[in-house]
């Protein structure tokens, strides 16, 4: 792969009209690590280009798909015509175990006003409380959360004041997220929303006390595959007792005791990390990074916590469980890497996972190429140390920032200052996050909000072993004989969290690479070669 | 429209041919839908012609939401590009993001044509965008620029049925230009069958030797093969050439027996060019077959061909053999309508009571249409148009039917009853080659039979505590 990431990055901006392509400019970079751990500063959390076939979704998908959507007993009602809340039933795969058979699962429904223009001209908020005491009556549910798409906003229905209303009504809580798909510019807008919403109207109601010693809460984990099962078991056997996770396998009691955990793991920083400052503010729980994509970085998350903890034997406990796994994990990377050493990745997509993955392609052998995020900011690639330089502008302003102040009753810090100073160590990412540009090998592309036409350009021009995307994109790279692994859903496989989660990964990836089927696309009598010319009648 | 919209109740309207159906409480809200919204049909269409784009004016979250979706049942690239509203063009509205945006589709794709759908936020504001596009086709009338096409699909005002009809009309007015000469081609206009569908449809013209413009035309745009060399926009489609002397055609046939009534593309042929239209319900089942079959032996003016007659005596062969294990069963079949009304139409013929038929879709026409096609059914055939899936699961429980008929939407309740699910239609999206699968013609009809009657005799085996292996 003899190609100059610089020039590759100019050859791809150049079909585009002058404005566009000085814009993408600055949303792809090279990595180029200085001795002060510095890295490039690239464009991101930018409006795509009107026309761009981008990956990006709305504010919604973000608040209803990804926050919220996984937790099994709020029931969602989505307020708007009929296609935003059809296209966000149950699409992205998130698993969850209710405690019994009776016990409530409403994440197989999907509920909509499905507005009709009546509505859109004269207004749909009776219909949106009908439909919501509708809801209650068949369903009971302890909590109900509704959504506003884009034509809502519009019309001005007033959705809190009516979630209000109704809550004094039914006597269960209630309460709105105008998640319009037109705020902000992706999924990510809607994933600073649910993430206000909950801490606002959820957190903090559910006082249940724990004598466990280790309390923690995961964040930004929503069980796609099982990956939260493989982690809840982990916490398990290391004695680690989890309260709530935000908000795979997770019901709506546990969000609500959340705060008297002692400590939050943040695992998605990109659409939880409001969710960890606010709660460390409000209640004075720390937060730590932690990654459970990669065996060894599996391995260092549970350490983290057990150095957060300090405590000898639970220091023991994860040595113990880390012993336990780790063999099976290196026959398995044996075998792989005898077949994938060397061979090549790209990841483009979500707001962590191209980075978190990129892990378990190493411990492969495998080298990464290109890498991106579909709405990622700079500090996801950066690290959070750029945060007081980011500009925002008009798309991120308006999504309300919540000033947050300890709790009257409810402050407890759960370190001293001296304390606090020691985990200071940066390997620890306490309460930080490098981002992923600094784990880079220098020169690689890095491409912020990726286009169709770039996707293209970079396949042809670099053939990876393998592309990691969505299902969008899937279609297309394979059209041009790269395999390529959807991290979203992950291909219907999974759990590829944990140990066992990266030997399915190491399986996963090492049977697609080297997948046989594009000899084929040439049938024998088309791959021929022309058969020669007669010989020319020698004459004499 | 047979349901009542006021501003509470938009209520499952339930209507029943031979008797009153159980009753059960209407609801508020829709509840998992069986219908998906109008810009998603308009972008199908979009990409069944020839070199063409899908463009939606309106947020970019629709556009993507579309895509996944639509992939999730080709298995097949889709790209629909997006003007992408931002919080001040939803208020100052969209027409500098329309512009930009038709440039940059443009400059990558270089596209014969780009075909733009509103989202209902753009239709909220009440934007002009049949003017907007106007404008800017007037404004490059210089440049190399792509022909624009225009279509209205509010999804509040109808579903992804809706919105495919649309399109096809609008590109027909759009494009159709009066013909000096008078071609001989046949317009078919087959509504939102699957790829193989399309394909079936272009043989039997073939084979009547009749030249046929089929619109749209996504049997190698959605279903492409394996390629060397990846290409933006994929071969195949229909040809715009061809849909510009669709005014000069000997005649159009168009499917859909919900949409007779409606202002459609065939009907804009006929009353704006004379082109003779024949609006024929779905082609399935060997009564509907053969409709179509005779208006296309009137257009060709020769007999049908030995191929098709002996695939019909085949079907109704098969129909004798099977006939012991159909006979008397109870289905449920739901979708689009009239794949609702065809499959009522087939399971009819073969003595398997649709004991519900049921569409989120409200044409009106859905329970005449039914009884024109199965006026005998020797059962209840409770018809429910504008319902949705936890409606149908509800009566479902009380039907106790033998099997599903529909998309894989239905799963979950064939599911919960312990009954196979037929998979036809749109969206499927649990099983792989949704695009493949024939439901049309005595070919498609024979390979529906074959599929119905295996279901139920595979189920038989597995609830069998005998398990024989001779059936
Ligand atoms: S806003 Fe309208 S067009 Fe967009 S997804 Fe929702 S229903 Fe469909
Ligand atoms: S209408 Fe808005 S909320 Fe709904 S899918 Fe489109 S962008 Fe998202």
């Amino acid at each position: 792969m003899a190609h100059d990431a610089h020039e590759v990055k100019k050859e791809m901006v150049a079909i585009y009209p002058k404005k566009l392509g000085k814009k993408r400019a600055e949303q792809i970079v090279v990595t180029e690590l200085g001795p002060d751990g510095s890295v490039p500063e690239i464009k991101a959390n930018v409006r795509s280009s009107p026309g761009i076939i981008t990956q990006r979704g709305c504010a919604y998908a973000g608040c209803k798909g990804v926050v919220i959507g996984p937790s099994r007993d709020i029931l969602s009602i989505v307020h708007g015509p009929i296609g935003c809340s059809f296209y966000a039933w149950l699409t992205r795969r998130n698993q969850t175990r209710p405690p019994s058979d009776s016990d409530p699962n409403f994440i197989t429904y999907c509920l909509s006003t499905d507005m009709t223009e009546q509505e859109i001209v004269f207004g749909g908020e009776k219909k949106l409380k009908a439909a919501i005491k509708e809801a209650y009556d068949v369903f009971h549910p302890k909590a109900i959360a509704v959504f506003s798409t884009c034509p809502v906003g519009l019309i001005g229905d007033d959705v809190h004041a009516v979630a209000r209303q109704m809550k004094e009504e039914l006597g269960i809580n209630v309460f709105a997220f105008s998640c319009e798909g037109y705020r902000g510019v992706s999924q990510s807008a809607g994933h600073h929303i649910a993430n206000n919403q909950l801490f606002k109207h959820v957190i903090g109601l559910n006082e249940l006390a724990h004598e466990d010693k280790f309390t923690i809460n995961l964040l930004g984990e929503y069980n796609i595959g099982g990956d939260a099962f493989v982690i809840e078991d982990l916490f398990r056997r290391c004695g680690i007792k989890l309260i709530a996770t935000f908000s795979g396998n997770s019901d709506y009691d546990s969000m609500a005791n959340s705060h008297t955990a002692d400590l939050n793991l943040v695992m998605c920083h990109r659409s939880i990390n409001y969710m960890a400052e606010m709660m460390e503010k409000k209640f004075g729980i720390p937060w730590l990074k932690i990654n459970f994509i990669g065996a060894a970085a599996t391995a260092k998350s549970l350490r983290k916590i057990a150095e957060y903890f300090d405590d000898a034997e639970l220091k023991a406990k994860v040595e113990t469980v880390i012993a336990e796994e780790m063999p099976k994990v290196d026959v398995a990377q044996k075998d792989v890497k005898s077949r994938c050493q060397g061979k090549t990745a790209m990841l483009f997509v979500g707001g962590s996972r191209a980075h978190h993955y990129q892990v378990l392609f190493k411990e492969m052998g495998m080298e990464i190429v290109a890498a991106g995020y579909e709405f990622g900011h700079r500090d996801d690639y950066e690290g959070r140390k750029v945060l007081p330089t980011i500009k925002v502008d008009a798309d991120s302003k308006n999504i309300e920032e919540i000033e947050v102040r300890p709790d009257e009753t409810r402050y407890v810090p759960r370190l001293s200052q001296e304390r606090k100073a020691q985990l200071a160590d940066p390997e620890l990412e306490f309460q930080d996050y490098v981002g992923m540009m600094p784990e880079m090998e220098d020169g690689t592309l890095v491409i912020d909000d990726i286009s169709h036409h770039e996707t293209e350009r970079l396949i042809e021009l670099y053939k990876p072993s393998i592309f990691c995307a969505g299902i969008k994109e899937k279609y297309a790279v394979q059209k041009m004989g790269i395999p390529c692994k959807q991290l979203h859903s992950y291909d219907y496989g999974g759990p590829y969290a944990g140990f066992e989660g990266a030997i399915n990964f190491y399986r996963e990836i090492d049977r697609m690479v080297n997948m046989k089927v594009w000899s084929l696309v040439k049938a024998p009598w088309q791959t021929l070669a022309p058969q020669p010319e007669p010989a020319p009648v020698a004459a004499d | 429209m047979s349901a009542d919209t006021s501003a509470v109740t938009n209520m499952t309207a339930s209507l029943n041919i031979l008797q009153k159906p159980a009753a059960l409480p209407s609801y508020v809200s829709t509840r998992n839908a069986c219908k998906l919204c109008a810009p998603l049909g308009a972008s199908l269409v979009f990409r069944g012609i020839e070199g063409a784009v899908p463009f939606l004016h309106g947020s970019q979250g629709c556009a993507t939401y579309m895509r996944r979706y639509i992939i999730s049942h080709f298995r097949e690239p889709m790209d629909i590009a997006a003007s992408g509203f931002s919080e001040s063009s939803a208020i100052f509205g969209g027409g500098e993001n329309l512009r930009r945006g038709l440039q940059n589709v443009t400059a990558q794709y270089k596209p014969s044509m780009i075909g733009v759908a509103t989202t209902c936020l753009c239709e909220t504001i009440g934007e002009d965008v049949a003017a907007m596009v106007r404008e800017y086709q007037e404004a490059q009338i210089d440049l190399p620029t792509p022909q624009l096409v225009h279509v209205s699909t509010p999804s509040y005002s109808g579903t992804h049925v809706d919105g495919f009809h649309a399109a096809v009309r609008s590109v027909v007015a759009t494009l159709a230009t009066p013909e000096p000469e008078p071609s001989h081609h046949v317009n078919l206009l087959p509504g939102m069958v699957s790829a193989a569908d399309i394909r079936y449809l272009k043989e039997i013209a073939e084979d009547f030797e009749l030249s046929s413009i089929v619109l749209p035309d996504y049997s190698e745009t959605l279903d492409g093969p394996a390629l060397d060399a990846y290409e933006k926009i994929p071969a195949g489609g229909t040809p715009i050439q061809g849909i510009r002397s669709a005014a000069g055609a000997r005649a159009s046939i168009e499917f859909g027996r919900s949409i007779r009534q409606r202002d459609t593309a065939a009907a804009f042929l006929e009353s704006t060019f004379g082109v003779r239209a024949h609006r024929l319900g779905l082609p399935i089942g060997i009564n509907e077959t053969d409709r179509f079959f005779s208006t296309l032996k009137d257009i060709a003016d020769r007999p049908v061909p030995r191929q098709h007659e002996m695939e019909r005596e085949r079907l109704i062969d098969s129909y004798v053999d099977g006939h012991k294990y159909v006979f008397g069963k109870r289905a449920i079949v739901y979708g689009e309508e009239d794949l609702v009304v065809g499959l009522a139409a087939l399971l009819a013929e073969i003595g398997i009571i649709p004991v519900l038929c049921a569409s989120g879709g409200k044409s009106g026409a859905l329970r005449q249409s039914i009884a024109e096609v199965a006026p005998s059914s020797p059962g209840v055939t409770e018809v429910c148009d504008y319902t949705d899936f936890m409606s149908i699961g509800e009566k479902a429980k009380l039907l106790k039917p033998d099997l599903l008929i529909g998309n894989s939407k239905g799963y979950g309740i064939a599911r919960d009853l312990g009954i196979p699910l037929v998979r036809v239609g749109f969206p499927i999206h649990d099983r792989i080659g949704g695009q493949r699968i024939l439901h049309l013609g005595y070919r498609g009809t024979q390979q529906l039979f074959d599929r119905i009657v295996n279901a139920l005799l595979e189920h038989k085996q597995q609830t069998s505590e005998i398990g024989y292996s001779y059936m």
